[in-house]
């Protein structure tokens, strides 16, 4: 799955990944293409986690693990971090998510539990910020109920964000004309992935009817 | 015009119960843990704090909630794996907490900073965190109206300071401290090491110290865990 989101990040783009699973997708970026990785607590230009023994705990990622910054990189404050998101200056952010609607909405900060302690962080900026949104999640929870779905049951992070969701079984598009599939593992056809996700799902380019 | 002051504990010596107090860092990069025990040793409670987390592990805003001195916390993600202190404290009803979205809480305090009477901002339009707020539509984009916070102080942490208030930060610990500094009536900044007037680079100068009205050097090794 990270190597598919990988796959479709261009030469030259500013991303952000989230914290999870789309932390995983800095593996896979393809060594001859120049992206800038950014990271909300401050930094762009992020390198990978450094050797064992050269951490340096002011300089850290979203999730406050030690990183490093690539020659060329840059450091500044949290408005500014802020700004190149809401500013539309991030090109592409992955998130992870609870639940994601046909069109585009998206829910991954809060499950809405009773007493549970709920945190947002730089969700609700990103899921709306960035020029593109991609998520990337498993299409089903494990007791099998598909996180595509019509309608969010969870509470929302942002609304029409998301524009494209990469599963295990299936890439699609979602947005204003539903969610259209992009592509599809082997071994599965679009009647059998509509049952599974209990939408009327069809191929990109093709109509509902 | 002197502002650095010899010793944290009379840096924070006039901060009274009640105080609004902004505290720099995100996670422990940043946090102005000296400050904060300085705080902790007066005797102050009944704060309201904003940070972008609420506290990790067991030093500064970790310890100021352990030690029962927060009534309020603002923050945008106070959930993590070493937030054991404020878990506590919420889940007892002895913590209020203000969930913000981490670039609301950039924006907001930012605004008070700068002088604005409000800003609108698309994020968390439509969402829970968006309940009840005025909306306005702007060029077929949605909005929030959002107010600043202000407050009676910030506790920042910067890596070399001047007696003017001049700040260099240091790597991601630079993160909430720019805009504390502008936002709070009054602005206290550890620092590594005070260097001479003119010593700092006037060019990569990050913080002008009109925003700054005490600096203490506190001096440890540069991203070493607190």
């Amino acid at each position: 799955m990270a190597a598919r989101v990988a796959r479709d990040i261009p030469e030259g783009a500013y991303v952000n990944l989230g914290i999870g699973l789309p932390t995983k997708v800095a593996n896979y970026l393809p060594m001859d293409r120049e992206i800038l990785l950014h990271s909300e607590n401050g930094l762009l230009g992020m390198g990978p986690a450094p050797t064992p023994g050269e951490e340096d705990w002011e300089l850290i990622n979203a999730g406050k693990q030690p990183v490093t910054l690539l020659a060329g990189g840059s450091y500044f404050h949290h408005a500014d971090s802020f700004a190149m998101m809401r500013g539309g200056h991030i090109d592409i952010c992955v998130l992870g998510a609870y639940q994601v609607s046909t069109r585009g909405d998206l829910a991954n900060w809060h499950t809405g539990e009773p007493g549970a302690i709920p945190a947002v962080g730089g969700a609700m900026d990103l899921a709306i910020g960035a020029k593109q949104t991609f998520v990337m999640m498993e299409l089903l929870t494990k007791q099998g109920e598909s996180k595509l779905v019509e309608a969010c049951s969870y509470p929302l992070t942002g609304l029409r964000c998301v524009s494209r969701v990469y599963t295990d079984l299936a890439v699609f598009e979602v947005g204003v004309n539903g969610a259209k599939v992009i592509e599809i593992i082997d071994g599965l056809d679009i009647s059998a992935l509509s049952n599974l996700a209990g939408l009327n799902l069809c191929k990109q380019g093709q109509s509902d009817a | 015009m002197d502002k650095s002051i010899t010793s944290a504990a009379e840096a924070v010596a006039d901060i009274k119960d009640g105080a609004s107090v902004m505290l720099g860092g995100f996670g422990t990069a940043g946090m102005p843990d000296q400050l904060i025990d300085a705080l902790i040793a007066q005797n102050v409670g009944d704060l309201v704090v904003i940070n972008n987390n609420a506290g990790n592990g067991e030093t500064g805003l970790a310890a100021l909630i352990k030690a029962g001195r927060v009534r309020k916390i603002i923050c945008s993600f106070p959930r993590q794996i070493d937030s054991h202190h404020f878990d506590a404290a919420y889940h007892a009803g002895k913590i209020e907490l203000e969930l913000v979205p981490q670039g609301n809480l950039a924006a907001r305090i930012e605004a008070a900073g700068a002088g604005l009477g409000a800003i609108f901002t698309p994020t968390g339009y439509g969402t829970l965190l968006a309940d009840r707020k005025e909306t306005r539509e702007i060029d077929g984009r949605s909005f929030v109206l959002e107010y600043p916070i202000h407050a009676d102080f910030a506790l920042i942490k910067a890596h070399r300071g001047d007696r003017w208030g001049n700040l260099v930060y240091r790597k991601t610990a630079r993160n909430f401290g720019p805009i504390m500094a502008m936002a709070a009536k009054t602005t206290i900044a550890q620092v590594s090491e005070i260097v001479p007037l003119g010593s700092l680079d006037p060019e990569v100068v990050v913080t002008p110290g009109i925003f700054v009205q005490r600096v203490v050097a506190i001096p440890q090794a540069s991203g070493t865990l607190a």
